[in-house]
């Protein structure tokens, strides 16, 4: 399979406006930003989550980390009472008591993020304030920020945007015209290692990835910066960064191989690489990824697919699907869709394919169950009772942890919608 | 404001939850914001539930907060009505829900549905999971079967001579450590007593079923934390006494079988002479000499807790160096309890208090929940979990209830299991000075896949002894001193090459105890001399 992003785009700009999104409001059966913690927290070493919330955020928060793989994990709540909701200067003065409590116990965290949620949001605990005031007592041994997880105004990996969001003033400014390269959103260490020396090998220098591994090594950001999307769902973040100067590249998301071929191209056309030398420095990546592919081709090739809206992750994994892997796409539902920062994905989307965005859980079943699609990407509150009506399932939230991202991981993504037919296939009691 | 790492109990709403999930044909519409939805997997993926909770979420956004979030909770709840047809509804707000301030309950009874509705107000910022399931359970009891209430001043009436005694069993929820099975056994040991259930409830019943309550001859309160409150309510107005021992344990099901009888008129001595329970033999049997006063902490809901310790103390021959809950609604209980074996109860839902606690009193096995689990894991003690909260590990796919004669056999082998087995503690003893005994010799329980580096050879004669180590995950594999107390004292080369004796399993128990020791008496230096003291000191 030879894999070009330019030429092979099977919609046209008109019909990308004719295209039929299917808009719902409703019961939603999604998790809030507040989740995101559960892999920022890994992702960037030295920090610590403090969630100002509810003893539901608490439990949301433990629940969602798969119930404790930690025994000490670097997140916590501080759980909001009734007397905190009585006055607001009371709660600032327990936020301090909390937070100093916090980093007597952790004096390894260098960068705290208060982090809101919805009853901080309803009362109006002004976070930023507090995030200023403790700042200003603990540095510059330890940096704290604030953001919104709350699920009244985000869902599930809108939390990441949030938090990169507010980390973004605190990058330095760049101070060199070289340019660089930004990329920005969470990949699991080894998928950054591999982009990092691909990166080397196309002679793209200067290449920092965001968020980093320790928060004490922020990149710099200017107007000689090229921001390259790695996740997208980061809106936020983008226009932040841009409004430091920093110009975003138009790319696909790397996932699969048309996906990271289009991905790198972006930043090697940007960085003005010899169309050859991509050719000599993908094609070894490219060839091996397509071979590890063509293993699921015929496990996977015609399965009709069904997306419940979860991660934002949906629209370029139904790319992959259905144009890697001949998948046929029932359903493909987002929680929320960037027309801009998708573009390039939509172009390669089947224009026939059905689009939601948003959800209403309930009709969305409805759907479901009459088009029995061979198989279903949701989240966890509806695999099991989905799986028990006999459709097989994939949980949404294994491709927000697992790297999926890049050439070596292309097979990886593809076994992870392969497993649960073969396993279905493979019962028979 | 409270900082905590990781929660015992979830907001009350969860409570709810567990009750409306529990039920059959009862719906729940709870006002709050997107995300709150978290809460259904934690019965389709924890207790793995082949069905959604029966729950609508309003799932209300930022955008709703200046516009009509009344509506959006009507609409919902008639989308609700329509799609789901329950026989009753109960209607509340989660936390975010409460602070917008809607009245789900006047909202819902505007809509004039022809089924009860039930408004369920749950103060979040004050109360949490197993009161909100509690207050659940008795406001629906309150509404359901309250019609049938006999006239105030009403005698019940005498059972019928030759009709068998009926009572509910009430208290099983959803999400319940072990509800399922206990449900089973009691049900059988009753009927072993002639005395027939009317309704189990709030599990597997429908709200037609609550408006039967009323019919028993009494009630059987298996879960205090959520069935005391409506059980003390039935008995104000249905004159229904309720029974006040938890079967849990040979004692205490013994107990509750006369207890029962008592209520029912009927004569308990056949059932108990016909009962038939290994866990009294298995503890007298010369096997189990080695539990004697090993020193157990415990911790969990209050309900299991207390009857754990007993078990413990009586029925096992443990020593209690610790009782504790987090149920703070049952905190005197505990108290009174935790008197009898001469400790102060730790009543707290902070988890690092107890995981202080833990580490200060070095017990040899720790009882509690999935959190004790981790922190006895952290600290290299042996653990079974005994309550919830519960993990899908909690949910087993054979029968294993706690309550009963067969629940006391499941909790002797879950109890004894992670600790030394009987005979291969004697051996080790007698073995101790066995050059065979190294590092890298392998507990025989476990595989190769946890091998640490070892010399086959060696591994070959340690698997063949039956020494099979404790379950301490992290000891095993982790010989080195395992969080160790901030100490003073500092070992000299000689003490440390015969601590290095040591089978490397209680090798950390050994240090941990000289360090206290030397700690405690001023020493500095640990010598020979200083670890033999310290045996002596801490010998039993």
């Amino acid at each position: 399979m030879t894999v070009h992003v330019t030429g092979c785009s099977t919609a046209t700009a008109d019909q990308l406006v004719s295209r039929e999104i299917r808009t719902e409001s409703g019961q939603r059966e999604v998790f809030c930003g507040l989740t995101g913690i559960v892999w920022l927290h890994r992702k960037i070493q030295d920090a610590f989550f403090l969630v100002v919330g509810s003893r539901t955020c608490a439990h949301l928060v433990q629940s969602a980390a798969g119930v404790m793989i930690f025994a000490e994990p670097r997140f916590g709540t501080a759980i909001m009472e009734e007397k905190d909701l009585a006055g607001l200067t009371d709660a600032n003065d327990e936020l301090d008591r909390v937070v100093t409590q916090l980093l007597a116990r952790r004096p390894d965290i260098k960068l705290l993020f208060l982090v809101g949620s919805c009853p901080s949001e309803v009362i109006k605990l002004d976070l930023s304030r507090a995030a200023l005031r403790l700042s200003q007592r603990f540095s510059p041994g330890v940096r704290i920020l604030n953001y919104s997880g709350s699920g009244i105004e985000t869902t599930f990996t809108q939390g990441e945007d949030a938090c990169l969001a507010s980390l973004v003033p605190e990058l330095p400014a760049q101070t060199d015209t070289k340019p660089s390269l930004l990329v920005v959103g969470s990949l699991a260490d080894v998928v950054e290692d591999q982009f990092a020396r691909m990166f080397e090998a196309l002679g793209v220098g200067n290449v920092a990835f965001f968020p980093p591994r320790k928060s004490t090594a922020l990149p710099s950001v200017g107007p000689n910066t090229k921001i390259l999307m790695a996740q997208p769902f980061l809106p936020d973040t983008v226009r932040a960064l841009e409004e430091r100067g920093a110009k975003r590249l138009a790319a696909p998301f790397p996932l699969g191989v048309e996906g990271t071929t289009g991905w790198l191209r972006a930043a090697a056309d940007a960085f003005g690489v010899d169309p050859a030398k991509f050719e000599q420095v993908t094609a070894p990546n490219r060839a091996r990824a397509e071979r590890a592919l063509s293993a699921f081709k015929s496990e996977l090739g015609g399965r009709r697919i069904f997306f419940f809206p979860d991660s934002q992750l949906e629209i370029p994994l139904a790319r992959f699907l259905s144009r890697e892997l001949d998948m046929q796409l029932v359903e493909v539902a987002t929680p929320y869709l960037h027309r801009e920062h998708l573009a390039e994905e939509l172009k390669l989307l089947p224009i026939e394919v059905a689009l939601t965005e948003g959800q209403d859980v309930d009709d969305q079943l409805d759907r479901c169950r009459i088009a029995r699609p061979d198989i279903v990407v949701c989240g966890l509150g509806l695999a099991n009772p989905l799986e028990a009506e006999g459709i097989t399932t994939k949980w949404s939230i294994e491709l927000v942890f697992t790297p999926i991202q890049g050439y070596e991981q292309a097979a990886d993504l593809a076994e992870l919608f392969a497993r649960p037919l073969v396993r279905r296939a493979k019962l028979v009691a | 404001m409270q900082l905590t790492v990781w929660t015992y109990e979830g907001p009350p709403h969860v409570g709810a939850m567990r009750v409306a999930t529990g039920m059959e044909k009862l719906h729940y519409v709870l006002h709050a914001p997107q995300g709150d939805t978290y809460a259904d997997l934690l019965f389709t993926m924890i207790e793995r539930r082949n069905k959604r909770p029966p729950v609508t979420y309003t799932t209300f956004a930022a955008r709703d907060l200046g516009k009509d979030t009344a509506e959006l909770f009507m609409s919902a709840a008639r989308n609700a009505y329509a799609r789901f047809k329950p026989q009753a509804m109960i209607v509340g707000a989660s936390c975010t829900g409460s602070l917008i301030q809607d009245d789900p309950g006047g909202l819902a009874k505007s809509l004039g549905f022809s089924i009860p509705v039930i408004p369920i107000d749950l103060p979040a910022y004050q109360r949490k999971e197993n009161w909100g399931a509690s207050e659940t359970f008795y406001q629906l009891v309150r509404a359901i079967a309250g019609p049938k209430a006999p006239p105030p001043g009403t005698k019940r009436a005498e059972r019928a001579p030759g009709q068998r005694a009926k009572c509910n069993l009430l208290g099983p929820t959803a999400l319940g450590f072990r509800h399922r099975d206990d449900i089973t056994e009691i049900t059988r040991l009753l009927g072993q007593l002639g005395i027939d259930v009317n309704v189990v409830a709030p599990m597997g019943a429908t709200p037609a079923d609550l408006t039967r309550l009323g019919e028993a001859d009494f009630n059987v309160v298996l879960y205090p934390e959520v069935a005391s409150q409506a059980a003390s309510w039935l008995q104000r107005i249905f004159h229904q006494p309720f029974t006040k021992t938890i079967p849990i344990g040979v004692s205490a099901t013994r107990e509750f079988v006369r207890e029962v009888a008592g209520l029912a008129g009927v004569d308990p001595e056949p059932v108990l002479a016909a009962a038939s329970t290994r866990l009294p033999w298995y503890s007298h049997s010369v096997d189990s000499t080695y539990l004697t006063n090993k020193r157990v902490f415990i911790f969990g809901d209050a309900t299991h807790a207390i009857a754990s310790a007993r078990i413990a103390s009586e029925e096992l021959g443990f020593k209690v160096v610790g009782l504790g809950t987090y149920s703070r609604e049952f905190g005197r209980d505990v108290r009174e309890a935790a008197a009898k074996y001469g400790v102060e109860a730790l009543i707290t839902d902070d988890y690092l208090e107890v995981e202080a606690k833990v580490a200060e009193l070095h017990p040899e096995l720790v009882l509690g929940t999935q959190m004790e689990r981790h922190i006895a894991k952290r600290l290299g003690v042996p653990c079974a979990v005994i309550s919830a909260p519960v993990h899908v590990q909690d949910f087993p796919a054979r029968y294993a209830p706690q309550m009963g004669f067969e629940g006391a056999n499941v909790i002797f082998d879950t109890w004894v299991h992670p600790l030394m087995m009987g005979l291969e503690e004697h051996l080790l003893a007698m073995f101790k000075d066995d050059f065979e005994f190294k590092d890298g010799a392998l507990p025989s329980h476990l595989g190769t896949g946890h091998a640490p580096a070892s010399a086959p050879a060696a591994a070959e004669v340690a698997v063949a002894l039956p020494q099979s180590a404790p379950v301490l995950d992290g000891a095993a594999s982790n010989p080195a001193p395992v969080a160790t107390a901030p100490t003073g004292a500092v070992w000299a080369p000689e003490a440390e090459k015969e601590l290095l004796k040591i089978p490397f399993f209680v090798r950390g128990k050994a240090r941990r105890n000289t360090e206290r020791f030397a700690n405690e008496n001023g020493v500095a230096t640990i010598t020979v001399e200083t670890l033999y003291d310290a045996k002596a000191h801490f010998a039993r």
